[in-house]
């Protein structure tokens, strides 16, 4: 079988600085740009994740996880090495991006849809299903900037999971709402398993990832510690490994 | 059960560029939408404010100009005059204006997902272009009001000078925005070139002016006059005054036809330069922000 994402070798370099003042521009023209003032993000990374794959990519804090899924969303890229995906991908990098304060949950659901690659049609047909998933019916017409947190983070967690990817990204976004909440999240996110599509998970909540993933992925300082069992990553990670 | 695409692998994040503005014009028409609701948000007559600004510049400016320095004395209709020139030029500034910080103001969603960052640019041109039709509807009631009748050629070189200015505001607005990710230094840049631009386009003075001071014929002139703003600007004379104000052929400049093919090209150039800037810029957008 094909794979849905394939990773090779890819580094990723983040300048830490980025004053440019005009005697700092005359110093990088004479000298080249000082490279000790970067930071590898990421460092010789390969990775295959085949269709139907839930893949949990662990790590602690400045690991790469999350860089590593900007590169496969197309929102950076490498500095070196290469990425690859088959399908379309929904990027829930973070929940409520795109979400404009002053516009209506209505017109939000529109705008989101449609920036995580909808058409007309698609949305206006799964918008009651958006709502309803949501449970804010009653607040669909109030300005987002009058919602709790909460509620906002539900519509936008609703709109996510109604687009129609072949390959989720998620990024930490299954910390939504009350606990009933997010028992419905985790329903939906088992949906889309059962569905078959690729799912790349970020996210702190080992116990959770143990038992959500198929296979996980072990990232340290930008670098891949280990790769398989999800329970044997996460005892790894709790040093119990 | 799985759902895979049997599609070729893609590197992710490597659009058509405006090819993909296209596909995806649903998504530029909500942009649009949106821009237009958060500027007038909380204000009681909304879109209305973009009749009342242009109505008040068309008699401030009549006022100011035309009267107390009395330059409706040496050209006819001087208020169509003013504001034909005057409308092309404000079409022109907050387009390319707009265009310039949109990829900037729109940050948050560079950096989280990925769709054609092209869409920013160029919905703010088609903002711009919402906020020109209440000015055109200002000017075509001065202009009928002082005797102006439509007819097909003029409204045709009104159309070629819209098509010059949108052409134009895009391509830049590519190429500043792109680098405004890079130096934020851009968008001042663009402030004061767009300052310059109104000054020394043909909008509250007639073309002679320059030629008188240039010299007839001299090549500083010809490039004058090759300026896409300056053609667009001629252009909109020729539509929405000159059919009314019953003077010479000569008060156009000549070969007007000539310059607006020149500016046809050099707007189809921006465009081009401009996508081609961005899509080598595009891929750092998100680490510079």
């Amino acid at each position: 079988m094909s794979d849905a994402v394939e990773v090779d070798d890819v580094r990723m370099r983040f300048l830490l600085r980025h004053t440019r003042s005009l005697k700092e521009l005359a110093v990088y023209a004479v000298r080249g740009r000082d490279l000790s003032n970067s930071f590898m993000a990421l460092d010789g990374v390969s990775l295959r994740i085949a269709g139907g794959e839930t893949v949990a990519l662990l790590g602690l804090n400045g690991s790469g996880k999350s860089t590593l899924l900007k590169l496969i969303s197309g929102v950076m890229r490498p500095t070196s090495g290469s990425v690859r995906v088959r399908g379309r991908i929904a990027g829930l990098i973070e929940v409520g991006a795109g979400f404009h304060p002053d516009l209506t949950g209505r017109e939000n659901v529109f705008l989101n849809g449609a920036i995580l690659g909808m058409d007309e049609a698609t949305i206006r047909r799964r918008f009651d299903d958006i709502v309803a998933f949501s449970e804010i019916e009653r607040f669909i017409d109030t300005e987002v900037k009058h919602y709790s947190s909460g509620m906002f983070l539900r519509l936008a967690f609703s709109v996510a999971v109604h687009t129609d990817p072949e390959i989720f990204l998620v990024d930490e976004i299954l910390a939504v709402g009350d606990e009933p909440f997010q028992a419905k999240c985790l329903e939906r996110i088992r949906q889309l398993q059962g569905e078959g599509r690729t799912l790349v998970i970020v996210s702190h909540d080992l116990d959770m990832m143990s038992r959500l993933a198929t296979r996980a992925v072990v990232l340290e300082r930008g670098n891949l510690a280990f790769a398989g069992d999800p329970h044997e990553a996460v005892r790894l990670l709790r040093g119990q490994g | 059960m799985t759902v895979l695409s049997d599609a070729p692998a893609v590197v992710p994040g490597h659009g058509a560029g405006l090819l993909d503005v296209v596909r995806r014009r649903y998504l530029l028409q909500l942009l649009v939408r949106k821009e237009l609701r958060v500027r007038y948000r909380g204000s009681v007559l909304g879109l209305a404010w973009s009749y009342v600004k242009p109505a008040v510049q068309y008699v401030v400016y009549f006022l100011a100009l035309g009267l107390f320095l009395n330059l409706s004395a040496s050209i006819p209709d001087y208020h169509v005059y003013l504001f034909s020139g005057m409308i092309a030029v404000n079409l022109f500034s907050e387009a390319f204006s707009n265009a310039t910080r949109s990829v900037i103001n729109n940050a948050d969603l560079v950096k989280k997902i990925y769709l054609p960052r092209e869409l920013f640019p160029v919905a703010s041109v088609w903002v711009a272009l919402v906020h020109f039709l209440p000015q055109v509807v200002v000017l075509l009631v001065g202009a009928v009001a002082a005797g102006w009748r439509p007819s097909v050629v003029p409204l045709l070189a009104a159309l070629a000078g819209t098509v010059i200015v949108l052409g134009l505001a895009t391509g830049l607005g590519l190429l500043f925005g792109a680098l405004n990710v890079l130096y934020r230094d851009v968008e001042n840049f663009v402030d004061l070139l767009l300052m310059v631009v109104v000054w020394l386009s043909p909008v509250l003075y007639p073309w002679q002016r320059v030629a008188d001071f240039l010299g007839e014929g001299s090549l500083l002139l010809t490039l004058y006059q090759l300026n896409p703003v300056t053609v667009a600007v001629e252009l909109y004379h020729w539509a929405f005054w000159f059919p009314g104000a019953g003077v010479g052929e000569d008060v156009l400049p000549p070969s007007l036809l000539w310059h607006a093919g020149v500016g046809l090209l050099l707007s189809a150039a921006a465009v081009a330069l401009g996508q081609l800037v961005f899509r080598r810029l595009e891929g750092r957008f998100a680490q510079e922000m």
